[in-house]
């Protein structure tokens, strides 16, 4: 299995002892985390919701890609439902290899992946009282696996 | 070298002797329509033209008289029963091949009242011109299904052979021949009825069902995930529906609920991995919705 969901705090220390390998000379994580404001609005707290039996198999898929499309040694992803505090860890990707450089672009590519691909929905609570559904329509675009700047998100990784 | 599939043409049996049920099985009615009408109207909507397989002495008969007929050949019965079979469907199959020997023939039991526009799409898109025919397994035994399936012109002198070693069942054929064998999309479309009380029983399954030829009502199961969940005040729901795809069935949600999404921003799943938006949808689906993602 590549790809979780977490319904508590996800355990970083013991997912990275998923990925480690003695051929690995190199190791790239990911975290990311609930942001205090989105496109001008104070945020208080998110709500994460999945469509957990598709976005597993989708997950795995990701996963499988990246294992084949870079030469690395282990690649795993877990994703939190549930409710979140500012400051929490939404994901966490985990990436090992022999060089670096193959370490992180699998990295990026699967945290891009996820995002773009995943059935997984939040909902953002608001300083104000009110929330809403997250509904980026530049999220549901093809990602460019080079372009980030436009993406703006709760979490760190935008 | 890839010989030209034959043209399929549609043949209703309505010949059996309806014993068990005491009563024609070709007129039973079902919301008012004679169970021959039904399924003669669902075959014509896949097939150019359709008949009704008859014996000599069932030509007058009314709930027959009115539709195109195939009247079971004198000499091939005559043949079959010096060799001693004794007819049956194989007989009406092949008077069919042998009236249009260039014809392939969706063969169709009248007596199938649960029989969908599912299990004919999938008979004819998988159908392999290359066999004798093609058929369903059952799904109470795991036997090909003679009495709805697609005869291919090929089979004709293979059943005279068999006819002539006196067999009469048209499944030992379909096992004994090269056939191609399908599993049913829809798994009911073939439970037939021969007595009363199966007559009884699927009166009332269809009970609240509106059969229109076309379109039969099957039941989907449906998960509402994020905003669509909050919109239809519910996480799940099973629903009679004659939505034949998923792009038909979310305009009727949205139809329902008010749902303000619009299809265009969304994906469709069907039974838990994506599917295209004019995917058929066949009874017992489970659809979600996938309004725009915002993980990570």
């Amino acid at each position: 299995m590549r790809f979780r969901f977490a319904e508590t705090a996800i355990d970083t220390s013991a997912a990275r002892r998923e990925v480690l390998d003695s051929g690995a000379g190199g190791y790239v994580s990911f975290e990311g985390w609930v942001r205090d404001h989105n496109e001008g609005r104070e945020v208080t707290r998110l709500e994460y919701e999945a469509f957990q039996a598709l976005a597993v198999k989708e997950g795995d898929r990701i996963v499988a890609e990246a294992l084949a499309r870079f030469p690395i040694k282990h690649a795993l992803c877990i994703h939190r439902v549930g409710s979140l505090d500012l400051t929490a860890m939404a994901v966490w990707v985990g990436v090992s290899a022999a060089h670096r450089g193959e370490a992180f672009a699998a990295c990026r590519f699967i945290i891009d992946e996820v995002k773009h691909r995943l059935p997984i929905w939040k909902k953002e609570h608001y300083r104000s009282g009110d929330s809403g559904w997250v509904n980026c329509e530049h999220c549901a675009a093809a990602p460019g696996h080079t372009d980030h700047t436009h993406h703006t998100h709760h979490t760190d990784h935008a | 070298m890839t010989l030209a599939a034959a043209q399929v043409y549609g043949l209703i049996l309505a010949g059996g002797s309806s014993s068990r049920m005491q009563r024609d099985k070709a007129a039973l009615e079902y919301r008012g329509q004679a169970q021959l009408d039904r399924v003669f109207d669902l075959v014509a909507l896949h097939v150019p033209r359709v008949f009704v397989s008859v014996r000599e002495d069932q030509t007058r008969d009314p709930t027959r008289a009115r539709r195109p007929l195939i009247v079971d050949s004198a000499v091939l019965a005559q043949d079959a029963a010096a060799a001693g079979a004794t007819g049956g469907p194989i007989i009406g199959i092949r008077s069919a091949l042998g009236a249009f020997p260039d014809v392939a023939w969706l063969v169709v039991a009248c007596d199938l009242p649960f029989l969908s526009a599912t299990a004919l799409n999938q008979l004819l898109t998988q159908r392999d011109p290359g066999r004798l025919a093609t058929a369903f397994l059952s799904t109470h035994d795991g036997l090909p299904e003679p009495l709805c399936a697609v005869w291919e012109p090929a089979a004709a002198p293979a059943l005279a052979e068999h006819q002539r070693a006196g067999r009469n069942c048209p499944r030992k054929f379909l096992i004994n021949h090269p056939v191609k064998l399908l599993e049913p999309e829809d798994r009911r479309a073939l439970d037939n009825i021969n007595t009363p009380a199966e007559y009884a029983a699927a009166l009332g399954a269809l009970q609240g069902i509106d059969p229109g030829p076309g379109a039969p009502p099957m039941q989907l199961s449906i998960q509402y995930f994020a905003l669509l969940r909050e919109q239809a005040g519910r996480s799940h729901e099973t629903l009679e529906t004659a939505a034949a795809t998923p792009a038909d069935l979310y305009a009727e949600l949205q139809h329902r609920y008010g749902f303000t999404l619009p299809r265009e921003q969304l994906k469709v799943a069907v039974n838990s991995d994506f599917a295209d938006w004019s995917r058929r949808l066949v009874a017992g689906d489970s659809i979600v919705f996938i309004p725009p993602v915002a993980g990570g």
